[in-house]
């Protein structure tokens, strides 16, 4: 069998069936996002574990403090309310960056920048006066578990920021070109996907670890 | 300044090892010198290591999975030597010690880095060929996935000299695996080794996900794919979401070793049960990530060289996805015996026999595919009816394993050694090396010797009979696994035949050194010209052998299952083709430079080494954002050049 | 690329063909997860909700705020090509169900087997 005869003249057939996913490769930016969304999916199958590990030993308190005695809800309100801001003005700034416009898209990352590391502030005065008064991660399985998950979370948030810095550096130097866009649009999925897990956190970890 | 390493860490006055690694090291530094010698390190550099061609990793995969079958199966035949002699009074020549991290590492080893490489490989190599399209969706993080999947092959194999590796057996269960029982390294190597490999793995699903979902050719609708690559899509969902749970789990158990934390500890509050839980929550999918495409290329295999298409595609299509999904139900069957009521266990026990259902009507897909086919005994072939059989064995012996008051008798027994033996040698073993028969033309351009083959195949199926049924009769006769002496003489007898069963499939690897040896030597007489050596059905026969570094010179238009066997049968005429630019992305250093930091900052925190781990994850990060700095990540080939390129290729004049 | 003009398809957060991602979207989102979050809060610390239902309002509400991210920020399910993104997300959520409600209710199962202990 030759190789040559393969080849046909180019022309559309009738059947590139887009519904049933014949349309031939998709285009960069959907391919980049595609698999942006199936890594974060991914990310929150990690969470999930560790929220699964947080559900089985929030009783595990050996003796020491329990969630009702340690958590400041007014804190947690604070922090979720930076972060739920931080997802819109993240919002805002890829519509900027979509519609061309970097002089609006850097004001919206700076105030994103800002309410995440107001977020990032709170959770650690949070962290650090636990730890002195005795119920820091090693004092307990519930203690173990609370620290990972909500400081794993807290991880991410500071890779995001520290990303969002890095990606503004190459707007700034490269301007809102394709692949740059593209960059913008998997952190914004990561942002938002980090405010998803928050809601996960506030809710399970802190409102139902305080009533 | 060092951690906690010092001399004391390599074990001078025991010669297996350090022999061992004498001859390793010898034979690793013969070959960097002849590498240096002939001049080889620029071809190497530029040809392969900075590679971001899916084919060449996927040479690369396969290779390190080999090397690594030759360190697994050499723990393998030490622990049947000693099981055939340390019977009575008799001690054998391991100590418990020894024994205990050879069990470990054969475990560790042969799942994670030879199983997954020579799994992934096969589909790096094969999927976008498959799919008619040049590469995977992000083709410098398919090269990162490689390297670091080496690294964790690299740490294990240091662990061999330096220091020692953990006695946990592969699964790690605490307390044993906490600080408490398990104060020294070996833990942790297993721990850091794994962890920095499963990012590489993580990666690969996500690149495999979006490639076979996003990147096909014009008109290959979802059900016109061959099903190798629906078998790849669902092994790489389950990538996607079982490594997650590892990586969490392996977390904290890194949290409990080395911040104090408890997790899983005896102490303060730790439920070791949950490790146990959350690993076979990943373990159980893991096995259908090995299995599953290997599905995928014995379906391949089996319409090939039965010449017919394979019997009732979409069946076998929603059978791949019902596994998909079923293998994330059943995972208590892993822990029956370890404490949960009746409701549990009847639970997991159903739905573990329900998900035998779809791979009984793959077997029957198989078998109705041959069913009046004309059938070619080529070794890919032999491999195939070699794991019908063998595989569907294993496969009832798992479904008695599901009905749990028969598991309470035989748990982690050598019964449960033998049944799952059976299914990863009988399964993902044979499939491999069908796969890697049938696939080597394709990627070297001329096909493997085939008496050597059907040797090798005979010594390997013979081999795993007499290896592991009498581990079937020595499980119910209550012999336990992992066991380095032996109480009752009468097992003895079963446990020698075992040994010549492992010694005759070492005759069967020696006969596929044998074989890339010999066809090497004597290529030139089995050159694939045409690029379809065995009438294949599917797109990648299609192209050259090997195929040029864009695959396809025009993405080709598909409008049946089988794209090229419709393509062959419905003959066309020779028309001039109108070439376009192709755009191909650069090579990369990213890949292998990460993964030389990620090995050192590995080592660093298995030896409590803190500034030089800090240093190597710093200069890891920094490697990741000068990478992510550039935006011409693709260089492109002219009209014009891709047409001298196929004038060339296809010997025409200009 | 090679049918790069044939092809339509959508991905969470992709708004180039999406004509209804605007200033308006995002405020509206961010408006209804505010009441979410409040009325979480409140739940939590009140009588509102009946006590013993306190949880399952808590686990409602959380997920009906998941749900305005995912649609309002995320852009979710518009467009005519979004399948593919729509069953990824089935299948993640199903892996995180099972992950989750199998680890409960497996260790309770095996807590409740375990003999009597000291208070750790």
């Amino acid at each position: 069998m030759t190789i040559a005869a393969i080849d046909r003249a180019p022309s559309v057939p009738t059947e590139l069936v887009r519904g049933r996913g014949g349309g031939g490769p998709a285009p960069k930016r959907i391919v980049v996002a595609f698999g942006f969304w199936i890594f974060i999916l991914s990310d929150m199958i990690m969470f999930s574990a560790l929220f699964a590990a947080h559900a089985v030993l929030r009783g595990n308190t050996a003796g020491g403090p329990t969630g009702a005695e340690l958590f400041n809800l007014r804190n947690v309100f604070i922090e979720t309310m930076c972060l739920l801001l931080s997802s819109y003005t993240c919002g805002l700034g890829a519509l900027s960056a979509e519609r061309r416009q970097p002089a609006r898209f850097l004001i919206f990352a700076a105030f994103t920048f800002v309410l995440g590391a107001a977020f990032l502030f709170i959770e650690a005065t949070e962290f650090a006066r636990m730890v002195e008064i005795g119920a820091g991660p090693s004092h307990s399985g519930f203690l173990s578990a609370f620290f990972t998950l909500v400081g794993m979370h807290g991880l991410h948030v500071t890779s995001g920021l520290i990303a969002l810095v890095y990606l503004v550096a190459q707007v700034i130097a490269k301007g809102l070109r394709a692949p740059v866009l593209r960059r913008l649009l998997c952190w914004s999925l990561f942002w938002h996907a980090l405010d998803i897990v928050w809601v996960g956190v506030f809710t399970l970890v802190y409102l139902m670890g305080a009533s | 300044m060092l951690g906690k390493l010092s001399w004391a860490a390599i074990p001078f006055n025991e010669p297996l090892p350090i022999i061992s690694m004498a001859v390793v090291l010898i034979v690793i530094l013969a070959v960097l010198a002849l590498i240096t010698v002939k001049g080889w390190w620029p071809y190497l550099w530029r040809e392969w290591l900075t590679s971001v061609d899916h084919k060449r990793i996927g040479v690369m995969y396969v290779t390190l999975g080999l090397v690594m079958l030759l360190r697994g199966f050499s723990d393998a035949i030490m622990m049947r030597t000693q099981q055939a002699i340390a019977v009575g009074d008799a001690q054998g020549y391991l100590p418990p010690d020894h024994y205990d991290q050879i069990f470990s590492a054969h475990g560790t080893i042969m799942i994670f880095f030879v199983a997954m490489p020579l799994v992934i490989g096969l589909m790096n190599f094969a999927v976008p060929l498959q799919l008619g399209v040049r590469d995977v969706a992000f083709p410098v993080l398919n090269s990162v996935s490689f390297w670091l999947t080496a690294t964790g092959a690299l740490l294990i194999n240091v662990s061999l000299v330096v220091g020692v590796f953990a006695r946990t057996g592969w699964m790690g269960y605490p307390p044993l695996s906490e600080l408490a029982f398990s104060p020294d390294v070996g833990v942790d190597y297993y721990l850091w080794s794994l962890q920095i490999s499963g990012i590489g793995t993580l990666l690969t699903g996500v690149n495999f996900v979006t490639t076979i979902l996003k990147l096909r050719a014009p008109g290959m609708t979802y059900f016109r794919m061959p099903v190798f690559c629906w078998t790849a899509l669902a092994a790489n969902l389950l990538i996607v979401a079982a490594f997650p749970v590892l990586t969490a789990t392996f977390l904290m158990l890194l949290l409990d070793r080395y911040l104090g934390m408890h997790f899983f500890t005896n102490d303060a509050g730790g439920n070791q049960m949950m490790y146990v839980n959350l690993f076979w929550a990943w373990g159980h999918p893991e096995v259908y990530i090995l299995i599953l495409p290997v599905f995928g290329i014995f379906s391949e295999v089996v319409a090939t060289f039965s010449g017919k298409g394979l019997f009732s595609y979409r069946s076998m299509v929603w059978a791949t996805l019902a596994i998909c999904i079923l293998s994330f139900m059943v995972w208590l069957h892993h822990f029956f015996t370890m404490g949960a009521g009746a409701d549990v266990n009847a639970f997991f026990g159903i739905m573990s026999s329900i998900i035998a259902v779809p791979t009984g009507v793959k077997v029957f897909n198989w078998l109705f595919t041959m069913f009046r086919g004309r059938i070619v005994f080529h070794t890919p072939m032999l491999f195939a009816v070699g794991f019908m059989v063998t595989f569907v064995i294993g496969g009832l012996t798992g479904v008695l394993l599901a009905v749990p008051p028969v598991d309470f008798v035989v748990h982690n027994s050598a019964f449960l050694v033998a049944h799952f033996h059976n299914v990863i040698i009988g399964g993902v073993v044979f499939g491999v090396l069908a796969g890697i028969n049938y696939w080597f033309p394709k990627a070297f351009g001329f096909t493997l010797d085939e008496r050597l083959g059907q040797a090798s195949f005979w010594c390997w199926l013979i081999g795993f009979y007499l290896a592991f049924t009498p581990l079937y009769a020595l499980g119910l006769m209550g012999m336990t696994r992992r066991l380095q002496h032996i109480p009752d003489p009468s097992w003895q007898p079963l446990l020698l035949v075992a040994e010549v069963g492992a010694i005759v499939i070492f005759a069967g690897i020696l006969c596929q050194v044998a074989q890339l040896y010999v066809s090497i030597r004597t290529r030139e007489q089995r050159l694939d010209l045409t690029g379809d050596p065995w009438n294949g059905r599917t797109l990648e026969w299609s192209t050259s052998s090997p195929p040029p570094a864009y695959n396809f010179a025009i993405l080709p238009r598909v409008e049946t299952i089988d794209a090229f066997w419709h393509m062959k049968r419905t003959g066309r005429a020779p028309v001039k083709p109108a070439y376009e630019a192709i755009e191909l992305p650069r090579n990369s250093r990213a890949g292998f430079v990460t993964a030389f930091f990620a090995t050192v900052m590995g080592f660093s925190l298995i030896w409590h080494i803190w500034w030089l781990a800090i240093l190597n994850f710093i200069a890891a990060v920094i490697v990741a954002l000068i990478a992510g700095w550039s935006i011409e990540r693709e260089y492109e080939i002219s009209a014009a050049d891709v047409a001298q390129m196929e004038r060339d290729r296809l010997g025409q004049p200009a | 690329m090679d049918g790069d003009h044939l092809f339509e398809d959508r991905t969470p957060g992709v708004e180039e063909y999406e004509p209804t991602a605007n200033y308006l979207t995002y405020t509206v989102g961010l408006g209804l997860a505010i009441l979410a979050t409040i009325a979480s809060f409140v739940v939590a610390q009140t009588n509102l909700l009946w006590p013993p239902g306190i949880p399952v309002g808590l686990i409602v509400l959380a997920l009906a705020q998941i749900g305005v991210h995912l649609v309002f920020f995320l852009h979710l399910g518009s467009g005519p090509d979004s399948t593919n993104n729509i069953l990824a997300l089935a299948f993640g959520v199903l892996i995180v169900f099972l992950v989750i409600t199998g680890s409960v209710w497996i260790i309770a199962n095996l807590n409740s087997n375990m003999m009597p202990m000291p208070v750790q």
